[in-house]
């Protein structure tokens, strides 16, 4: 296994010129399509602002929030973006096992948030609060929960990435698909800035 | 500890990052470090201001979303490592100032002129 790491290392001097190009040109087509993302989210935060006071008689954003919890969830995905950018540093320098711990750490930390997330939402569902119940509702459950599903993605793309890695090493391509998923993993953290400061932070004034 | 290792691989092994913009390009612990500090200290002040409750609702408001901004910008910078020097940062620049001001125009001008016409409509 390890050779093969060092064979891959050893060869990519020669092609570093063009490969670099050739990097920079996938990683800003996916900075294209993080953009083109934004203004997905953007029309759901659009639809959140304009609905969130319609809750039907039922519970508004004041009695469900608990932000003690969205605080924790808040300090998990930090850390891991954090952790992330680590584990880029040590991919940039060609140190596979530090940079395999740090996406470990950044993987659990994901998984403790979309756990808590999940738990929420069952929380809630079974509370009789689910997005059936009122428009505001509605507009919670699909702007959360359409952040939750991009973490989710972002999970198991760091699966896959995590494997690529223990087999073939940080080839020139492999750190490529490394900072790809950095920048959607660092996206959804802004995204989440904006989860927490409109939806939870002003709801529960 | 590996924080401690990722230190010692820069100083012994500067030739692995190759070329001396790598590391403008893709940050290096210090860089990521003082974003991540600030970060805490701009998500920790919101928070607490809204937990205690102690200033009046507009301030609160204003500041809260004011702090997100500042934030939003700390993670661009030091995560994302936007910037307008190096020919790849400009370039993803420029496409996030656009996609913000159509994000501006689609969601910040709904949001105005559906609160207009409900304010008119109700009241």
């Amino acid at each position: 296994m390890s050779t093969i790491a060092t064979s891959s290392a050893a060869s990519m001097p020669h092609e570093h010129a063009h490969e670099e190009h050739h990097e920079n040109n996938t990683v800003f087509g996916f900075w294209l399509y993080l953009m083109t993302d934004c203004l997905l989210f953007a029309s759901f935060f659009a639809t959140y602002a304009v609905l969130f006071m319609n809750t039907a008689g039922g519970v508004s954003g004041k009695d469900i929030f608990e932000l003690n919890f969205v605080a924790v969830e808040t300090a998990a995905l930090l850390l891991s973006s954090i952790t992330f950018g680590f584990a880029m540093i040590c991919a940039h320098r060609q140190n596979k096992s530090g940079s395999l711990a740090w996406l470990a750490v950044t993987w659990a930390l994901g998984a403790c948030f979309i756990g808590m997330e999940v738990y929420e939402f069952h929380h809630l569902i079974e509370h009789g609060n689910g997005p059936q119940q009122s428009a505001f509702l509605t507009a919670f459950f699909s702007l959360v929960g359409l952040h939750g599903l991009h973490v989710t993605a972002g999970l198991i793309w760091m699966t896959i990435m995590f494997i690529e890695v223990t087999r073939r090493g940080l080839g020139e391509q492999t750190v490529t698909r490394l900072s790809c998923l950095s920048l959607f993993w660092h996206f959804l953290d802004i995204v989440w800035i904006c989860v927490f400061t409109v939806v939870y932070l002003m709801g529960a004034m | 500890m590996a924080l401690h290792d990722a230190k010692l691989a820069s100083n012994t092994d500067g030739h692995a990052s190759s070329t001396h913009n790598s590391d403008d390009a893709h940050g290096d612990v210090k860089s990521y470090i003082i974003g991540f500090i600030l970060s805490v200290v701009l998500t920790a002040i919101p928070f607490t201001l809204v937990m205690n409750g102690d200033l009046s609702k507009v301030t609160t408001i204003w500041s809260v979303v004011t702090l997100g901004l500042v934030q939003i910008w700390v993670h661009l910078k030091y995560f994302l490592h936007l910037n307008f020097v190096t020919e790849e940062g400009r370039a993803n620049t420029f496409s996030f100032l656009f996609s913000a001001l159509i994000i501006f125009m689609v969601v910040g001008l709904s949001v105005w002129i559906i609160y207009e016409s409900n304010a008119m409509m109700m009241y």
